[in-house]
């Protein structure tokens, strides 16, 4: 980063109106629709999204609990996920240690393959695994629910364990080899320890991605309901639309932990000021 | 760190670590399979599996598959109705990514620089949080904002423009009879949801050009504007690209945004969605998978020239 008096040397120091007001907005056409799924939560009004909400409750937090499908939903969603990161993790981790610790023939095929589940539309990872589903006569399941997510989750942990490694200096490595650690002992008490942040953060969002998807999971799930797919059918047929304000006030709840701490653990991953190419 | 003496006969642990220094291939497999296992089978395999269903054909009478190759989906995939879809999807997907561009690059270039610490943290996560917060709620918020009873009808007519949105809503293509059943609302909300996937390879574009450059552009004389349109913009064009992959791909496959907001006319997603689900039509519905998957091969390939692969 350049210091603050070298940032003060250039010819236009401080934005401009223009500039400011249209970064501005942009946070703000991101963040602020958010807020309106908070307010309805509370609205009297069950018929329609009538703005402004003719009165105000909190009763339908207390109907939530009652909805016994909402929670089988909500269990299913994390238990799903959990699945799909661990799962995520251990693929994940050893395809960036092959691809930072070898060179190989063919190492440009592999990385497109494990961009490939994202890099793809959602629709088409979904068909896919259906038409293989059905040639293979594989009947739905938890199991090809977690099937599917984890092959996308993959890239996440990847793509954080990459980003760790290619930062972190081989200078460290050769000095625990060259004080007489053999490779395992450099593993555990020296890649590990500077790799373990960036694990952690990539499962934390291979979590959240796991229990938010619903495109790839309405192709993988047959009769069962992932909470994405209970508010999926909510939205659809809607009875007592402000529950599922609440649902989705509770879903988000659940999810901001995870990415806030993931990008607490990676926020010097991302920093690339200042480095001219 | 642990020190081992060089004294000790050697443990179990760096014999291991010796057989495997010695071995390298051997480890490079031990990583590597586990992961290309999987991928392989289960996605490379579902791939090949889609390429294989869009040949067989469903018939009509029985709704059971006929697992004998034939090119009819692919004539179906051609006839009027069909092609009518994957023009307005392609469509859509070209104005979404544009408005994108335009509403990502002032924050993009803001925080890549002007904003630095707290601003610049707080800039990353109001970017990031939506990103990868549900995207099913971030889609119902726009149907509660854009709803005849909503904010935004409610807002016009406060101000006393109520007749202007009505007037726009009677327009052709973007008729309807409130926002949330109109390609307006169907475009925003797309815009909405893929924004950040431009903003950010565009700011980490933009993040990489350097300081001198731009004091060496002004050195010469060049007035602010010529100094964006010649320096600045010109090495930027890598991250549009690169965002732009993201924005044209998942607008393409969408199916949830134009199910709940818009017109009731279908684009490619729910092509596909309503083929393998209502009808059972998986053969179809892999035949329909693959435009997608060719316009986006030719979108990519024409994307790298602009260098997208090196912003990603």
């Amino acid at each position: 980063m350049p210091s603050k008096a070298l940032a003060g040397d250039r010819a236009t120091p401080q934005a401009g109106w223009g500039l400011k007001a249209g970064a501005w907005f942009a946070v703000l056409f991101l963040n602020l629709p958010i807020l309106f799924i908070v307010l309805y939560g509370f609205t009297t009004d069950e018929q329609s999204y009538s703005f402004p909400p003719p009165g105000l409750t909190t009763k339908w937090f207390g109907v939530i609990i009652a909805r016994a499908d909402f929670w089988h939903a909500l269990w299913l969603s994390v238990s799903v996920a959990a699945i799909a990161m661990v799962s995520a993790l251990i693929l994940g981790t050893l395809a960036a240690a092959a691809m930072y610790r070898f060179k190989f023939f063919g190492q440009e095929v592999v990385t497109l393959l494990i961009l490939l589940p994202i890099a793809l539309p959602g629709i088409v990872t979904g068909i896919s695994l259906r038409a293989a589903f059905a040639l293979a006569d594989i009947p739905f399941s938890y199991w090809t629910i977690v099937l599917g997510h984890a092959t996308f989750c993959i890239v996440v942990v990847y793509n954080n364990a990459i980003a760790r490694l290619r930062r972190s200096s081989p200078a460290l490595i050769e000095a625990s080899m060259d004080l007489g650690a053999n490779s395992l002992q450099t593993f555990r008490h020296v890649i590990l320890p500077n790799l373990a942040t960036a694990l952690l953060a990539g499962g934390m969002l291979a979590f959240a991605l796991s229990f938010d998807e619903v495109i790839v999971t309405t192709f993988t799930a047959g009769q069962q309901e992932t909470l994405p797919i209970w508010m999926l059918k909510e939205l659809i047929r809607p009875h007592q639309r402000p529950v599922t304000n609440v649902a989705a006030i509770i879903v988000m709840m659940i999810t901001f932990g995870p990415i806030l701490l993931a990008y607490y653990w990676t926020r010097d991953t991302q920093d690339v000021a200042g480095s001219g190419k | 760190m642990t020190a081992s003496a060089a004294t000790l006969p050697p443990s179990f642990s760096s014999r291991l670590s010796t057989y495997f220094y010695l071995r390298p291939k051997l480890l490079l497999m031990l990583f590597l399979l586990p992961p290309l296992l999987w991928l392989g089978i289960v996605y490379v395999g579902s791939l090949f599996a889609l390429l294989a269903q869009s040949f067989f054909q469903l018939d009509d009478f029985t709704g059971q598959v006929v697992y004998k190759l034939t090119l009819g989906n692919y004539v179906r995939l051609f006839n009027e109705v069909n092609l009518s879809i994957i023009g307005r999807t392609l469509a859509m997907a070209t104005i979404v990514t544009i408005i994108s561009g335009i509403i990502a690059f002032p924050i993009a270039y803001f925080m890549a620089r002007y904003a630095s610490g707290k601003t610049k943290a707080l800039f990353y996560v109001a970017v990031m949080l939506p990103l990868w917060s549900n995207y099913l709620v971030r889609v119902y918020s726009w149907r509660l904002i854009l709803a005849k009873e909503g904010a935004i009808h409610w807002a016009f007519n406060e101000v006393g423009l109520g007749w202007l949105l009505d007037w726009i809503l009677t327009l052709p293509v973007v008729q309807g009879s409130s926002l949330s059943n109109s390609y307006i609302g169907t475009c925003i909300t797309f815009v909405y949801i893929w924004l950040p996937y431009m903003i950010l390879p565009l700011q980490a574009a933009l993040e990489r050009v350097p300081r001198s450059f731009i004091e060496a552009s002004s050195d010469l004389g060049a007035k602010p504007s010529q100094t964006f349109r010649k320096v600045i913009f010109p090495l930027a064009v890598p991250g549009i690209a690169a965002g732009s992959i993201f924005t044209f791909s998942l607008t393409l496959g969408d199916y949830i945004i134009p199910q709940l907001i818009g017109s009731s006319r279908p684009f490619i997603g729910q092509a596909v969605y309503q083929f393998q689900g209502t009808a059972g039509d998986i053969p179809m519905a892999a035949a329909f998978a693959m435009a997608p998957i060719v316009i986006m091969a030719i979108y990519l390939s024409i994307a790298k020239r602009f260098g997208a692969f090196d912003a990603l």
